[in-house]
């Protein structure tokens, strides 16, 4: 071998040997950097013993080549491994030194209104008990929302005080009990449905009034049912919605389209039964009306009174949520204001 | 209705128990009771005073300067403030050191220059009634120095219910007795009214004459019964102190004995009874008849009342004088100069009275009984008692002779009761015997059967085991028992609600399919949740006409104008509700709402599955909406920066992600082209729109807000909204696994230069079709304009992978499918590859 031929092989070994030194002490990323272009750049000592091998004896130029290859190889697996370790070096003393305190990132919270978390877990735990969740219009005729409920149209209930019409005989329901009337017309029993929606009334906006609102009716008919599976059906619900213990009262009342009619009490939530400016001092919360069907809306609607018995109930999901949440004014349910939302989301 | 417990306990004697007691049962046995108020608290020490001398206060036009006996052997001087003080009247007297209910401490003290020594007082101030206007004045008869306690029966505790409109008889202090007293009606007993009149009835259908009165009712129909008594001589002053606290014990005024003995009989039975001044009817006659057109009253209340048929009269022989079952008139008023008296007590029909009310809009305590129904079997009773009561306070001589015009009052009805009925409804097993117990105190007497009851049917067979039906009479005061039902409840109301069982019973399950609608709602709720909205949840009026929309639907008499209409879109509501947050300040604002919008039916027919006849509610269309508005950050901001707003390519992600996930549909820009904009009004919409749709229909528009849609402030971002109908949601799409390849991918990129008029949409689809087989993605991932790039031309720069299912990709493979894709490109839009 010439001393030429020797001199570059003995050149790539000594890059080789150089070049790795040089990548394994490069401390940070420049000084890789700077490795890198000393051996692997355009003009590098790699580059330069390549550019050299044309000069090289021919006999020795494919071993020269090959030799060339393997240190370039050997040099830039070398560089990235070092690169690698060098960054998770990096990452991990970035962390190391950050304030851990500082605030996440965060993503807009969304969620559903407070109302109708209420009516989602009432029709939840009715459907437990087998009632199934429909529907009715809110432009209703005077014959659904009045007369097939027993209401006459004389009735203060029936009065254009309280009721928007839209034109003779037409009217925003009132209550959701019309659909009471629509599901038996349409369907034999068993009947057991639980019926969400918008009822209205010529109510001015204030702290516990407005004049649309949500209202949940229930409706069970079938043969056999009587007031006492009444109670048991609306106790279930005041368990499970209200907690276990939830001390309850069912009181007489009137609605045209249930008797015997009953209003239906918990005990105040706020007070503990004390009495406070929520429960107006009674120590007591209505939170349903309620009672057996009326024959006469049975009649109303084609079913056998004789045969057929069943129970029907109306809540205010509005109203529980306010209880539930402490909301002291009906207008906050509607206002839409983005912080009353993000709170009870 | 305002009842007063003394007089509950003085009604029934054997009733037991505290006020609270009282109260509790009484609501779990007949309706609420809303408020217990004590009446006469913190007045032990208040006297009754005679003043003596009274002049006007030397140094002060306004005061007056007494003298007044209260029981001690010397006057006390005193400065009053009332601007009327009677000498020899009686008023509650309060010492110095004595306190006011309300905790004020009375003191002799200088006034204007004056030693005072105590004070006379309003009723206000001792919190026995609302009116501050002057001092109190006592009945006469009393002592004075006796305490105002034991002169008025105080103390007392008013309790406030709250009546269900079907039990009007419960507005009286008998009613009220009749449900607590163990014994019901038996246990009832009415105080010794002090004075006997035994009336000869004269009677007459429509026209009776007695006592020298004549009462002619015309309308049959407006006043079934009339009855009417003269009481001559009498002296009118105040009543008797017992009379007098028992009305201010309910928070009623006492007037004179003659007005307040009406009054007490009111509370007392529940009817209402008028009296007038006898020499004031002309005639003396009365007509119960149709007010007239142009006829005028001035009512008791001093107002001007112009009249009308709607409105039902009392009439003496020249004019009206009263407002039939609602108020007497001034004319004839019993004042203290009246010395003879006709006494009407009536029963005016609910129908005239209600009407009445109505055109006048004056409800009254006596209208409120008659429109409900009193006890037509109660006038006799009722009459005489109030006669009686005058005679005892205001002295006179009643004539014998008094007048019953009017058909005889209706026989009692009898109502048939199954047991078995009872088992059926309420699940409680009662014996004959036990109903009848439970039904007799309020009134309800069993009868035997009458004759003709002997063909019991079959189904009333069943509920009676075989045997026929109990019967019951309904006694003449619950106008709201005529159906077997009716006693039902009652059998409940008295069996109490409270001792039913506690049962869980067997069910089947419901016949009545569940509505996809909550389901629907229940996915959206999801998904944009998710996307960080908030739920609102609005009224459904609106103005007529408001930024971003119009409405369609009106509502008779509204609210106000304001609300004169029902919504027919949901992004112009959710505009105002973001505006609300603007006007606190807020600017990050993203909502949306599920609800009802309005229109008004163009094709009648619609909907008839739904609404079987015609009954004007097909002239109206209701359809669930979606509705969304965003604005202000995409994401909260955060100190590492990045921060930026809401922008087209969220809102399109939206409604992507929308029309995607939800409605099996994709999004599209959406034209000028109205059809395309299908019922969505879109009044809202800026220039940067687009439509969710599927198969050529339009399920949702989405877009940028106009910007006259909004009322927003400088520092707002721009505002997006998004609509779509609820029912383009679909639901119980069941997905299908695609096998995964276990094959490795290639990647490309490929820049194309095209002519801007060509829509990225159009390329991608090229490429798409140009490579089906193997094309596992193409993204989009730069879009460039500019220096290099020609003008009229635009870079589009894609990201492509490929993928086979069975076999790892050749370069051969990917070096194919390239080129087909560029060929398709040049061939499709002269497109150029761009040298990457």
């Amino acid at each position: 071998m010439s001393p030429a031929e020797t001199s570059l092989l003995d050149r790539l070994a000594e890059i080789e040997k150089r070049g790795l030194a040089a990548i394994d002490d490069a401390g940070s990323e420049e000084e890789l950097e700077a490795a890198r272009i000393e051996y692997l750049g355009r003009s590098g000592a790699v580059a330069s013993a390549f550019s050299d091998i044309g000069q090289a004896p021919a006999g020795v130029r494919p071993e020269a080549g090959k030799r060339a290859n393997a240190t370039k190889k050997a040099l830039q697996a070398a560089f990235e491994r070092r690169l690698a370790t060098l960054l998770a070096a990096a990452r991990r003393e970035e962390s190391e030194g950050a304030d851990l305190t500082l605030p996440a990132r965060s993503r807009w919270r969304g969620g559903t209104h407070p109302v109708t978390q209420v009516i989602d877990e009432i029709c939840d735990i009715f459907r437990e008990i087998g009632f199934t969740k429909v529907r009715g219009p809110e432009i209703e005729s005077t014959w659904y929302n009045f007369t097939a409920l027993n209401i006459p149209l004389d009735h203060p209930a029936a009065d254009e005080m309280d009721t928007f019409y839209l034109a003779d005989g037409v009217l925003l329901r009132t209550h959701t009990s019309p659909v009471q009337a629509r599901v038996m017309e349409e369907y034999e029993p068993p009947v057991r449905v639980v019926v969400p929606g918008l009822a209205y009334r010529r109510d001015a906006f204030d702290p516990s009034h407005s004049p649309a609102f949500e209202q949940i009716e229930g409706l069970a008919v079938d043969e056999g049912v009587d007031f006492v599976e009444f109670r048991g059906a609306i106790q279930y619900f005041i368990r499970h919605f209200f907690g276990e213990g939830t001390k309850t009262r069912f009181r007489p009342s009137f609605y045209p389209f249930t008797e015997p009619s009953a209003e239906v009490d918990i005990e105040c939530s706020i007070c503990g039964g004390s009495g406070c400016s929520a429960c107006k001092r009674t120590g007591w919360l209505t939170i349903m009306g309620a009672g057996m069907v009326d024959p006469a809306v049975f009649e109303a609607v084609g079913y056998d009174p004789e045969r057929y018995t069943g129970y029907a109930f109306g809540m205010g999901p509005g109203r529980i949520a306010m209880i539930r949440h402490r909301i002291p004014d009906t207008r906050l349910l509607f206002d839409g204001d983005a912080r009353f939302l993000e709170q009870l989301t | 209705m305002n009842v007063s417990l003394n007089w509950l306990r003085e009604l029934a004697p054997g009733l037991e128990g505290s006020a609270e007691d009282l109260a509790e049962r009484f609501s779990m046995v007949a309706a609420a009771v809303e408020t217990l108020e004590p009446v006469g608290q913190g007045v032990a020490d208040i006297v009754v005073a005679r003043v003596v001398e009274a002049e006007p206060h030397p140094n002060a036009d306004r005061l007056t300067f007494c003298r007044v006996d209260r029981g001690a052997d010397e006057l006390v001087e005193l400065v009053c403030g009332a601007p009327v003080v009677e000498v020899g009247a009686l008023y509650p007297y309060v010492a110095p050191g004595v306190e006011l209910p309300g905790g004020l401490r009375i003191e002799s003290r200088k006034i204007r220059g004056v030693m005072s020594h105590g004070m006379l007082c309003s009723e206000y101030e001792l919190e026995l009634g609302r009116d501050k206007s002057g001092i109190m004045r006592l009945p006469d008869g009393l002592e004075p120095g006796q305490a105002l306690t034991e002169a008025l029966g105080l103390p007392d505790v008013r309790l406030t219910l709250d009546l269900n409109p079907n039990r009007v008889d419960l507005a009286s202090h008998v009613g009220v007795a009749r449900e607590l007293a163990p014994g019901g009606e038996a246990d009832v007993v009415l105080r010794d009214p002090g004075a006997d009149w035994q009336p000869r009835w004269s009677d007459g259908a429509e026209c009776a004459s007695a006592a020298g009165v004549t009462v002619r009712i015309e309308s049959a129909e407006r006043c079934p019964r009339y009855l009417g008594a003269v009481v001559r001589g009498v002296k009118v002053g105040p009543s008797p102190a017992w009379l007098a606290g028992r009305l201010l014990a309910i928070g009623a005024r006492p007037i004179n004995n003659v007005v307040d003995a009406t009054n007490y009989i009111l509370f007392e039975l529940n009817q209402p009874i008028h009296a007038f001044d006898l020499n004031t009817l002309s005639g003396p006659e009365i007509r119960v008849r149709a007010g007239q057109r142009g006829e005028r009253l001035r009512t008791l209340d001093g107002e001007d009342r112009d009249l009308g048929p709607d409105v039902t009269v009392i009439a003496d022989r020249d004019r009206a004088v009263a407002l039939a079952g609602v108020m007497g008139g001034e004319e004839t008023e019993v004042t203290p100069a009246t010395t003879d008296l006709f006494i009407e007590c009536a029963a005016f029909s609910a129908r005239a009275v209600r009407d009445t009310v109505r055109a006048l809009n004056l409800p009254t305590d006596a209208s409120y009984r008659f429109e409900r129904g009193i006890d037509e079997r109660g006038p006799e009773r009722a009459l005489t008692r109030c006669v009686e009561l005058i005679l005892s306070s205001a002295g006179g001589e009643a004539e014998t002779d008094a007048i019953r015009a009017g058909a005889s009052p209706p026989e009692s009805p009898v109502v048939p009761l199954r047991t078995g009925r009872v088992h059926q409804v309420l699940g409680l097993r009662l014996a004959d015997d036990e109903v009848t117990d439970l039904l007799r105190p309020l009134g309800f007497e069993r009868v035997e059967p009458s004759g003709s009851t002997g063909s019991v049917d079959e189904t009333t067979a069943d509920l009676r085991d075989g045997k026929s039906a109990l019967q019951f009479s309904v006694p003449g005061w619950r106008n709201d028992v005529r159906r077997e039902i009716d006693l039902v409840e009652e059998v409940a109301r008295r069996y109490g609600y409270e001792r039913f069982p506690d049962e869980e019973r067997r069910f089947r399950p419901s016949s009545v399919p569940g509505d996809a609608a909550w389901d629907r709602m229940d996915r959206v709720r999801a998904l944009l949740s998710g996307e960080g909205l908030l739920e609102a949840r609005s009224s459904s009026f609106v103005p007529e006409d408001q930024p971003g929309g119009r409405a369609e639907v009106g509502v008779l008499r509204p609210l106000s104008a304001e609300e004169g209409f029902l919504r027919a879109a949901m992004v112009p509501v959710l505009l105002r509700r973001a505006e609300y947050n603007f006007a606190r300040g807020r600017r990050d604002v993203r909502l949306f709402e599920i609800g009802t919008v309005f229109h008004t039916s163009a094709d009648p027919g619609d909907g008839s599955a739904v609404r079987p006849e015609p009954d004007g509610t097909e002239a109206y269309q209701e359809e669930l909406r979606v509705g969304l508005v965003v604005t202000g950050s995409a994401a909260p901001r955060h100190w590492s920066g990045g921060t930026r707003d809401v922008d087209l390519w969220d809102l399109k992600g939206l409604a992507g992600d929308v029309a995607e996930q939800l409605c099996g549909a994709r999004v599209e820009p959406l034209g000028e082209d109205p059809e395309a904009l299908g019922r969505f009004g879109g009044g809202w919409l800026g220039d940067e729109r687009f439509r969710i749709v599927r198969d050529g229909r339009t399920l949702g528009i989405a877009g940028n807000i106009d910007s006259d849609a909004a009322d927003a402030p400088r520092w707002a971002g721009s505002l997006w909204g998004l609509e779509f109908e609820l029912d383009a949601v679909q639901l119980g799409e069941q997905k299908r696994y695609e096998p995964i390849s276990a094959f490795p991918s290639v990647r490309r990129d490929l820049a194309v230069l095209v002519s801007e008029s060509v829509a990225a949409s159009e390329v991608e689809a090229s490429i798409r079709a140009a490579a089906p087989k193997l094309l596992e993605l193409v993204e989009l991932f730069d879009v460039y304009e500019g220096e290099g790039v020609e003008s009229g031309q635009r870079s589009l720069a894609w990201a492509f992978r490929f993928r086979a299912a069975d076999r790892t990709l050749t370069d051969q493979d990917v070096e194919t499918a390239m080129t087909s894709i560029i060929a398709s490109l040049e061939e499709a839009f002269d497109a150029r590859i761009r040298a990457s």
